[in-house]
């Protein structure tokens, strides 16, 4: 095992790789050895893909890494609700066992022409429902900082698998947070980008209107460079939008000065804990070091985007879900007698209990006579929500406040208490109805846990969170630590 | 007691288009079982729709021709159900705001007009197939699932079976005129669900309505209706309570038999449809669709009789398919005067149409031939006999009629000069028949003309040979 993930970032692979200083081959090899050794505790990944990594890297090498394709032989994970051709994708559903795709999602397309290796599908909450990756068919995933702890959800396999240093960089997707908290969990970056601006074919849906595909990595940088690569207006996905994706990395010149953030009073009320407050106070002096004008303001309505969320996800997961009926792939009930024991026998023992939970709320709130008081009143709310960000966005380039009311909690400390776990997502929800780009940057430790520190910009001003991000980490260089876990690791 | 029946019709047509209303896959009939579908046609995890543009053009331009209001701010809604030939277990139609509301069609029954409403037209995708194999296993197949389709709701507006039908024929014309579909019932291009209900006429009320399906003919919508009507009528006469439920026509006795009993109503929980955003309809576009819309045979039927002064059957016939109509127009265009170009499409044209069971499309015949051909005869080049003889020519093949006629040398002789020693001769030769002429027996000259013509090959041109004739026999 010669790559240390702890301490590469993309471009340092990447100019390894153009000076022949290694090959795509054996940085693929490195990376296959890292998650043999280290996913034996995280168990961070449902699937390697071993074989199909080495061809893609083989391929990679054939063709000749250039200083003009940074992401050219080097691995990356892909979480398990994004569709790759040929490579078993399950949503950590029992529901979609042996489901091999036939066609490939956009994020998984760009990444390949691009020339980067996908070594495996990341575990997490099945169909992207939990905050901790305790609810996939697969297992829990270990936080790579306290093996005893949740690394967050949903994305929780691709978060856990960059702590380690198993990868450099995965895909994640967040539908309330799913990106964000596992990064704030595990101490790494992870950016949940604007509504629309990452194509959503091939994403197993889960809350259409809120879903979106982003990236974790420890390095600020290397979340730019593979945004920069998958984002983009798509035509097989309607809701993509047509702008232009700026240069992310030239945005990132380590200067914010001038810069106006807000921090709403509602992100720091008692339900966050002290140690948080605290992190947050801190991480706010070194912005204010760093140039930046720092105000308190309010997001009035912050109090109904758990309820307003749960209503809105769970009734267009209820929906995207009946997909899954046993007729045409994964996951069928065995000696079932007719059309209604398919449906009802499979969908029974395919899915889990969470996804039940949901599928359920979500029925009962388009279910005529409820859908007003409930749908429909969710999103009337999820507009006042999202005006709430447009008043404060007249007069603030950036929103900043504690991704995560807690650091990460204990395996099985919340698992069947659905509406504590619920609340864990209050911090990170507003983004997603609001269709905002939002991220976690590491703002240090509590108690030897991970906090992360959110940024939320304008609609499609993600250079503006990758400029302050970056900026941030290089004043606090918390990348340069090693989890407690995996002291020894390399 | 006397009743009012009320009928409600939902028609359901598959939009003309290349590809899918939310898929690139192809739209095709009869191919092999699941060939003509893709990963979204499948619903596969992951996959988005796309919307389909072109279908939502000739959505708008059945609304227009349908006199709907089109509208402006729209969406899509997601109708929840599970059945294995809907692959998502919903499909994508519109509920709160539909592409139109508010249209009229205007029929006709014994001689009476009457305006029937249009409550709203929606797009939406079409369900693929399931069948039920011998085996005891069901099949499915999604080559139709995505198809376009527009939904037409009437209004509570068809007071008889004979309305319904001539409701469903109106309709029907006025969608094949603007090319949006091919609505053929035997293909499934067009499909009708019918409910009916009667009432004690006075009553405020609508009765219990039944619902009627399996049917795959205008006639069969009628028949049923008139089934469902005495039916519905003998159980409340004897003092029965009509159900609500669904019947199926029963073609071989004429009759309806009951499929289930519907209690309550089903919750379909729709929900704007997250995948697509909502759109705006603009009026630029509303006017650029109405400015493609073909005349509709309503007003192509008031200009024949108005400007061409054909009679009412003339029009009707030249206006049953918009191919007649446009061809019969063009022919026009082409000098032939109207009457005469009307008279050739609806025999000759038809005749032979009806023999060869082709359409109009499928022959050789041109506008510019029948137009020139007679012209040809109008000006007497040829005979109305040899006329026969150009038009299997035409008909069959790409040949300009004049051209032809020469090279055939067929060509009419009214040529005095020619004619009279032709005439002559004969008259020489027979005068036993002038003699029979001279008696007052007139069949004698049509033996004569016979002779004329046989001699010359059927060329000669008959009223010159008349005058020619008369003339010779009154100086013998």
């Amino acid at each position: 095992m010669s790559t240390n993930y702890f301490e590469e970032d993309i471009t340092s692979l990447h100019d390894a790789l153009v000076n022949q200083k290694t090959t795509a081959a054996q940085l693929t090899a490195d990376t296959l050895d890292q998650i043999q050794t280290k996913d034996k505790q995280t168990k961070a990944f449902i699937t390697v893909a071993a074989d199909e990594a080495k061809k893609q890297a083989a391929a990679a090498d054939t063709q000749g890494i250039t200083a003009d394709r940074q992401l050219a032989g080097i691995p990356i994970a892909i979480k398990d609700n994004i569709i790759t051709d040929g490579i078993l994708t399950t949503a950590a559903s029992k529901i979609l066992t042996g489901f091999i795709p036939v066609y490939d999602a956009t994020v998984t397309s760009r990444l390949k022409e691009a020339g980067a290796v996908l070594v495996g599908k990341t575990n997490m909450d099945e169909f992207a429902m939990g905050s901790s990756t305790e609810n996939s068919y697969y297992g829990p995933t270990h936080n790579a900082w306290d093996l005893d702890r949740v690394p967050g959800g949903s994305s929780g396999g691709s978060a856990a698998a960059v702590a380690a240093g198993e990868v450099v960089a995965a895909l994640g997707s967040d539908t309330g947070g799913s990106i964000r908290q596992p990064a704030a969990f595990n101490g790494i970056f992870g950016i949940k980008p604007t509504y629309g601006r990452v194509s959503r074919w091939g994403l197993i849906a889960f809350g259409s209107s809120l879903d979106q595909i982003g990236v974790l990595s420890r390095r600020v940088k290397d979340s730019a460079i593979v945004l920069q690569q998958i984002a983009g207006q798509d035509e097989n996905d309607d809701t993509s939008l047509p702008a232009p994706v700026p240069d992310y990395l030239a945005a990132m010149d380590g200067n914010i000065k001038g810069l106006r953030i807000a921090i709403p009073e509602e992100y720091l009320g008692e339900g966050v804990a002290q140690g948080v407050r605290d992190a947050i106070e801190k991480a706010v002096d070194t912005l204010k070091k760093l140039g930046a004008t720092v105000d308190m303001v309010s997001l009035p309505h912050t109090k109904y985007a758990v309820p307003t969320y749960y209503l809105i996800a769970s009734s267009e997961a209820s929906s995207n879900l009946q997909r899954f009926d046993g007729i045409r792939y994964g996951f069928r009930a065995k000696d079932v007698k007719n059309l209604e024991d398919v449906y009802v026998r499979t969908r029974s023992e395919g899915f889990g209990d969470e996804v039940k939970r949901r599928i359920m709320l979500g029925t009962f709130s388009l279910s005529a006579g409820f859908y007003d008081a409930y749908f429909n009143k969710a999103a009337k709310v999820r507009h006042l929500i999202q005006d709430d960000f447009t008043k404060v966005f007249a007069d603030y380039d950036l929103i900043v406040g504690p991704t995560t009311p807690t650091p990460a909690f204990k395996i099985g400390e919340k698992v069947n208490d659905p509406v504590t776990m619920y609340m864990n997502d209050i911090l990170t929800i507003p983004a997603n109805l609001a269709g905002i780009p939002a991220a976690s940057v590491p703002a240090g430790l509590v108690d030897g846990m991970p906090v992360g520190l959110q940024l939320m910009a304008k609609p499609m001003a993600e250079a503006t969170i990758f400029k302050v991000a970056d900026a941030f980490e290089a004043a606090t260089q918390f990348y340069t630590q090693v989890p407690t876990a995996m002291k020894g690791e390399k | 007691m006397n009743f009012k029946t009320t009928i409600g019709l939902e028609v359901h047509v598959e939009l003309k288009t290349k590809t899918k209303m939310f898929s690139p896959s192809p739209v095709t009939y009869g191919e092999a079982p699941n060939t003509a579908a893709n990963v979204i046609d499948f619903g596969f995890p992951g996959v988005l729709p796309r919307v389909n543009k072109n279908a939502y053009r000739l959505g708008i331009m059945v609304a227009l021709a349908l006199h709907a209001k089109v509208t402006n701010e729209t969406h899509f809604d997601r109708k929840n159900y599970f059945y294995p030939d809907n692959p998502k277990a919903y499909q994508i139609t519109q509920q709160e705001r539909p592409l139109g509301t508010n249209g009229w069609v205007e029929i006709e029954v014994k001689g009476k007009k009457k305006k029937i409403g249009i409550h709203e037209l929606h797009v939406e995708e079409d369900a693929g197939k399931n069948t039920h194999g011998a085996s005891g296993y069901s099949y499915v197949d999604l080559n139709r699932q995505g198809t376009p389709l527009v939904e037409i709701v009437s209004e509570p507006d068809i007071a008889s079976p004979d309305e319904a039908y001539a409701y469903l024929e109106q309709l029907r014309q006025i969608i094949l005129f603007t090319g949006a579909s091919d609505v053929k019932m035997e293909e499934g291009s067009m499909r009708v669900d019918t409910n009916i209900s009667i009432a004690p006429i006075g009553s405020d009320t609508l009765g219990t309505k039944a619902e009627l399906k399996n049917l795959n003919s205008f006639a069969h919508v009628r028949d049923g209706l008139a089934y469902e009507e005495k039916r519905q009528a003998q159980v409340l006469m004897a003092g029965g309570e009509i159900r609500q439920e669904t019947r199926r026509f029963d073609e071989p006795t004429g009759t309806t038999i009951l499929m289930r009993v519907k209690e309550g109503s089903d919750d379909y929980r729709y929900f704007p449809e997250p995948d697509i955003p909502p759109f705006h309809i603009s009026q630029e576009w509303i006017d650029e669709i109405g400015s493609e819309i073909p005349e509709m045979p309503n007003k192509r039927r008031e200009r024949y009789v108005n400007d061409y002064g054909l009679p009412e059957y003339d029009a009707g016939v030249l206006t049953a398919t918009k191919e007649m109509s446009d061809f019969f127009d063009a022919t026009v265009k082409a000098g032939a005067p109207a009457k005469q170009a009307a008279n050739w499409l609806m025999g000759n044209v038809n005749a032979y149409l009806n023999e060869q069971q082709v359409d109009l499309s499928a022959t050789k015949l041109t506008p510019d031939h029948l137009a020139g051909m007679i012209k040809l005869v109008s000006e007497g080049t040829i005979s109305s006999k040899i006329a026969k003889k150009v038009f299997q020519e035409i008909i069959t093949s790409d040949t300009d009629p004049r051209a032809w006629v020469e090279q055939k040398g067929l060509i009419q002789q009214s040529d005095p000069a020619v004619l009279t020693p032709i005439i002559d001769s004969i008259l020489d030769n027979n005068g036993q028949s002038i003699e029979d002429f001279k008696n007052g027996k007139d069949r004698a000259v049509g033996f004569l003309v016979g002779q004329i013509m046989k001699q010359t090959h059927g060329k000669a041109n008959p009223q010159v040979v008349n005058q020619i004739l008369m003339a010779e026999l009154k100086k013998r």
